[in-house]
């Protein structure tokens, strides 16, 4: 289930990180302050809980009902995993489990789609190189 | 022993929704069968209000759509396996599916695959950097979680898509640099695009994105003009400072299932691709094997539902025999769809559908195996 409702009113969570700043002028302090949707004239999105989890050992908080992909787009991570044969960074792209950009290793199962799968509380995500491995390989 | 059903349905969107409505009220066993929790498909994070008829739910937003849907099915004893996905058609009318926790067959005497369309990408360097992100994922980012797709976006593509997603960005209180259109007019709607002009949007027509900018995730854009012949424009590169590049560019049916089936697909540009030939019925050259929504051409929610209403009702009549009101609810929808085609954005789909009821199928063919 999502947690989003639109006639309840939510509470604002505002985070801080510290992010190099970027060399194109884009202020990243902009990104990572208030990636959260905090003022919608439609919607409003209702904090039905943390969960905490753990991003390369890093301890993250993403809400119940949220998407890993989610979660990690709301701390400001973008890149999720190095292509196969160029090494090349990549993040989602579709969001919906269709284009499989997104798999990285969870709870050290190598090619999960991130997109589709539900944050657990903690859930070890960790960035996958090329196809991954499985445990014991 | 393996579980077999009248109907399996392949997706829960629109179109999929619809056909189980419409098939279990007419009181065929229906299985419906989507890889996401919640049903209604992208219908989910559409905060737009639709247009049209009220019958096709002018008016209403597309969220509130699929809830309505939802609680329509819920009443019926249709059988509903959420978190599946279908993962391949075999012989003998048998579908494999897998959840999270396992793999199991279901067997069945028709199938309504209607299993929507995937984003494209579109040619240009580094389009494949984290911060390049299809229109429906930013969509599902801000509109289903609450989360900012970033700061500073670059839309390419005026279409509708492009047009109300840039307008939603805007109401999520994410800027909008610019939105890109490769041809020499706004494919849109007047009334989106109006709304983004009077927010001071740019939307630059003849006007492409050449590269993504940055080393791990987007930083930047550069925007070209185009000439009639697409080709960039010397001298009228300029960057923009954003760090998300959202891409409106269309959708591709997503037909493996029915490349699967073995049944006859034909390449109609109109349609968005490769698309399985059908009839009036929604029926492809595969007997009992139907298709609706996005997967039958590009279109858009309120064709996807008329589809499967007329899916649902010719398969009911399939397993049921005939009935006065499958008949009916296939009459009205087929008669409600070639009037929304005769509207003027119904042209392309309209054009589409024609060039495919011209090709001749090898009709009749059974399922493989």
């Amino acid at each position: 289930m999502h947690a989003r409702t639109y006639k309840a009113k939510s509470k604002v969570e505002s985070r801080k990180s510290k992010v190099p700043s970027s060399p194109f002028g884009v202020r990243r302090s902009q990104l990572t302050k208030g990636r959260r949707i905090d003022q919608h004239p439609i919607l409003t999105f209702e904090n039905s809980g943390p969960i905490g989890f753990f991003f390369e050992g890093r301890s993250m908080t993403g809400r119940k009902g949220e998407t890993i992909a989610a979660a990690l787009a709301a701390n400001g991570i973008r890149l999720f995993r190095h292509a196969e044969k160029t090494g090349r960074p990549r993040g989602f792209f579709c969001a919906v489990g269709k284009c499989a950009s997104c798999l990285m290793v969870v709870d050290g199962k190598p090619n999960t789609m991130v997109c589709m799968e539900p944050l657990r509380e903690g859930v070890k995500v960790e960035r996958q190189s090329g196809r991954g491995r499985l445990r014991g390989e | 022993m393996v579980n077999t059903t009248d109907l399996a349905i392949a997706g829960g969107g629109p179109a999929g929704l619809c056909a189980a409505i419409t098939a279990s009220g007419l009181g065929v066993k229906v299985v419906l069968i989507d890889d996401n929790d919640r049903l209604g498909g992208q219908l989910v994070k559409q905060t737009h209000k639709f247009f049209g008829s009220k019958r096709h739910y002018c008016g209403t937003r597309g969220m509130d759509i699929a809830t309505t849907l939802e609680a329509e099915l819920g009443v019926l004893p249709a059988e509903v396996l959420r978190g599946t996905s279908v993962v391949g058609l075999y012989g003998g009318r048998m579908l494999g599916l897998a959840n999270r926790e396992r793999f199991f067959k279901l067997g069945f005497k028709c199938l309504i695959v209607a299993t929507g369309a995937a984003e494209n990408n579109v040619l240009f360097q580094n389009n494949d950097l984290p911060g390049v992100y299809g229109a429906g994922a930013v969509q599902t980012l801000m509109n289903v979680y609450g989360v900012k797709p970033g700061a500073r976006v670059l839309m390419v593509g005026s279409g509708n898509i492009g047009l109300i997603v840039s307008y939603q960005l805007i109401q999520a209180g994410i800027e909008v640099a610019a939105v890109v259109e490769a041809l020499p007019k706004i494919g849109g709607y007047h009334v989106h695009a109006a709304k983004l002009a009077r927010l001071g949007v740019p939307i630059l027509t003849s006007h492409t994105v050449l590269s993504a900018l940055g080393k791990e995730q987007v930083e930047g854009a550069v925007i070209c003009r185009v000439g009639e012949d697409f080709k960039p424009v010397a001298r009228t590169a300029k960057k923009l400072n954003v760090d998300t590049i959202c891409l409106a560019v269309g959708l591709t049916p997503l037909s493996e299932l029915l490349w699967q089936s073995g049944c006859n697909m034909v390449y109609v540009p109109e349609l968005g691709g490769h698309v399985a030939w059908h009839d009036e019925n929604m029926q492809t050259s595969i007997c009992q094997v139907y298709l609706a929504g996005d997967v039958s051409g590009i279109e858009e929610a309120s064709t996807a539902m008329l589809e499967g209403r007329v899916a649902g009702a010719h398969a009911a009549m399939q397993v049921l025999g005939p009935s006065p009101e499958a008949e009916r609810i296939l009459a009205e929808s087929q008669s409600e769809l070639c009037a929304i085609r005769k509207g003027p954005f119904g042209d392309k789909a309209a054009c589409g559908k024609a060039r495919l009821a011209e090709c001749v199928p090898v009709a009749g063919v059974p399922a493989r195996g």
